[in-house]
């Protein structure tokens, strides 16, 4: 049955269906009603709920309930994350699952409390310390960001990584009609052999670390690290592309921009302009080989990146490009949203 | 021949890494006697903090986290709300515990958080070297305060066993000594009932240990458990302070 819910409510009940049973965080603009959400259905479905100190606190609480084998998660907006990244680190150096949720804000600083995108290159280039992936995703839609939620705690435990969903205040905010889907059955959950549930004793001991004083040993840990990502970049990559057939400008864009980004496509397609769109759904893995495919084709004759920041996708798209057609830039910041006509402008000033 | 002494059978053979007339160690064994004295084998949670005592993973025979600096007290939150049913501690130095995580260990207090924390004070930050840590005393040479901690430069010790104990949170919080017989007796006897008010769920307890640094206080070991006796006792009065 489809439901008309908030962003913020329908990912919080579809990390609660996807087996999330504990949630940790620390209140910030414009994902309050995630935690709110989160600290009745967490004790209604046996699940804990604690409201932390401090998003330090709140990151480090995960560490502790993923160690001992919970589904668990957190949320918050930059600021907030911004806090989380020494956390963050160690949870990928103990190869810790968890989900995380950015309602991205603008920045630096304090910002504002308006959707933004300038988390991208904190977000997949790491923004806490050392060699470390996260699996990224951009959803366009309520709809989208439920489902992508309602297995994200699958991922996390396929890979023992963090899983973060890059939203931003509009996602967090807009109602849509959605449908969520059945709580799964934490039976078919795989069991954690290597989790500190207090069980282990001798033999069965287990250690969760993220210290190697050895170089080789942790060059080793590295390594193991990055094969785990070149997994994720084999079997992970999502992206849609829309009329981008015969397009002769394709328009790339992520999250909330890239339904603004598919209107200025059927705009400029009513003009008779040939464009298309690439939207990246994981941002790390990044749909690389795709773009690159375009970029091959004859019909393409450039690229038009559009962000809510001064341009960090941007990077990645062009990296994907690798000098074989032109990469533009639009984007709005601030809080500042473009419309479907500024992202046309932008195209035609190309021509 | 009968046996008069061993090893507990929660500490792992892995030989300890302390310097010589370190009571990390003392610590250490005392937390082991006691976990198995209370028949929590096969039901511990342990987390370990950044300091000299990162390697207790090594050490205690227990499921066992390494966690970052100064956040044990968040982690075994965490630990602890997800398996309510363990026994779950946090080994902590001052430099962890007094310094970087006095948010975590204040709110995890102030929670009353049902887990036991053991809180190493050894006036000293001893894993990187000998620098002034929240707790040093006054006067009291350390590398990055060279000619004796001032008030008026550095700043005054911090007694977080007094400071926690105003709070509503905490079940039991005692300061114990190290530097006789006497006082690991007594301190034994604190982790124990430290540990017994966790299993009853009698919610956050905290015993804080004086302890040696003798490589970076610059003494023999026998002349540094004088100066935990002497002058840190001064500074620290042993004692119970929430017990309820
Ligand atoms: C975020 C962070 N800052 C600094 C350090 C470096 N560091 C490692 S141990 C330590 C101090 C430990 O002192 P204490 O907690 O008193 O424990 P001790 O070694 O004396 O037992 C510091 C500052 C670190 N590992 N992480
Ligand atoms: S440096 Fe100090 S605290 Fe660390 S092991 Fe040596 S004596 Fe103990």
């Amino acid at each position: 049955m489809r439901e008309l819910m908030k962003g913020n409510e329908a990912i919080a009940e579809a990390a609660v269906r996807g087996g999330c049973r504990a949630f940790f965080g620390y209140p910030i603009t414009p994902q309050n009603e995630i935690p709110e959400y989160m600290s009745w259905r967490m004790p209604e479905v046996g699940g804990c709920f604690v409201q932390a100190e401090s998003e330090v606190s709140a990151i480090n609480m995960v560490y502790g309930a993923a160690a001992s084998g919970a589904r668990v998660m957190t949320s918050s907006s930059s600021p907030g994350i911004s806090l989380k990244q020494e956390g963050i680190s160690y949870i990928c150096g103990a190869e810790l699952p968890c989900v995380i949720v950015n309602m991205v804000r603008g920045g630096p600083g304090l910002g504002g409390i308006q959707p933004a995108q300038s988390d991208y290159f904190q977000t997949v280039k790491g923004g806490g310390h050392g060699d470390y992936k996260m699996l990224v995703y951009g959803p366009a839609t309520v709809q989208e960001a439920v489902d992508i939620m309602y297995d994200a705690f699958d991922k996390a435990d396929k890979y023992r990584i963090p899983v973060m969903l890059l939203g931003d205040g509009m996602l967090g905010q807009i109602m849509e009609a959605v449908e969520i889907p059945k709580m799964k059955d934490s039976a078919s959950f795989p069991k954690k052999e290597w989790a500190t549930d207090g069980t282990g004793v001798g033999e069965k001991r287990r250690v969760i670390n993220s210290l190697y004083i050895e170089p080789d040993v942790l060059e080793a840990i590295n390594h193991k690290l990055f094969d785990v990502y070149s997994e994720l970049e084999k079997h992970e990559v999502r992206f849609e592309e829309y009329l981008t057939d015969d397009a002769q400008t394709i328009i790339v864009a992520y999250g909330t921009v890239a339904r603004i980004a598919k209107s200025a496509v059927n705009l400029l397609r009513a003009q008779g302009i040939k464009a298309g769109l690439l939207r990246p759904i994981t941002l790390f893995p990044f749909p690389t080989l795709a773009i690159e495919k375009l970029a091959k084709k004859k019909n393409v004759k450039d690229f038009l990146a559009t962000e809510l920041s001064m341009g960090q996708m941007v990077e990645d798209v062009r990296l994907s490009v690798n000098g074989k057609k032109p990469v533009r830039f639009f984007g709005r910041t601030g809080g500042n949203v473009m419309l479907p006509e500024d992202i046309v402008n932008a195209v035609l000033e190309g021509k | 021949m009968s046996v008069v002494y061993k090893k507990s059978k929660m500490l792992t053979d892995t030989p300890f890494h302390y310097c010589p007339g370190c009571t990390h160690g003392v610590a250490h064994r005392i937390v082991a006697e006691v976990l198995e004295e209370i028949g929590a084998e096969g039901n511990v949670i342990g987390i370990a903090p950044v300091g000299c005592a990162v390697f207790a993973y090594n050490y205690f025979n227990c499921d066992i986290q390494q966690v970052a600096h100064g956040r044990a007290p968040a982690a075994a939150t965490g630990a602890k709300r997800c398996n309510p049913d363990k026994i779950v501690f946090a080994y902590q130095g001052d430099g962890d515990l007094a310094s970087i995580g006095t948010a975590e260990i204040v709110h995890a207090a102030a929670r009353g958080e049902n887990i036991t924390v053991i809180f190493i004070n050894n006036a000293i930050y001893g894993m990187t070297g000998g620098q002034m840590a929240p707790t040093t005393l006054l006067g009291q040479k350390s590398t990055t305060s060279q000619k004796g901690r001032s008030a008026i430069v550095n700043g005054n010790p911090i007694r977080v066993s007094e400071m926690l104990a105003v709070l509503d949170g905490p079940s039991y919080i005692e300061r114990v000594s190290l530097g006789d017989v006497a006082g690991v007796i007594k301190a034994k006897k604190a982790v124990k009932k430290a540990f017994e008010n966790q299993k009853a769920g009698k919610g956050f307890s905290m015993v804080e240990m004086l302890s040696t640094c003798p490589t970076n206080w610059g003494m023999l070991p026998l002349d540094a458990c004088t100066f935990v006796k002497k002058e840190m006792t001064k500074v620290f009065p042993l004692g119970v302070f929430k017990d309820i």
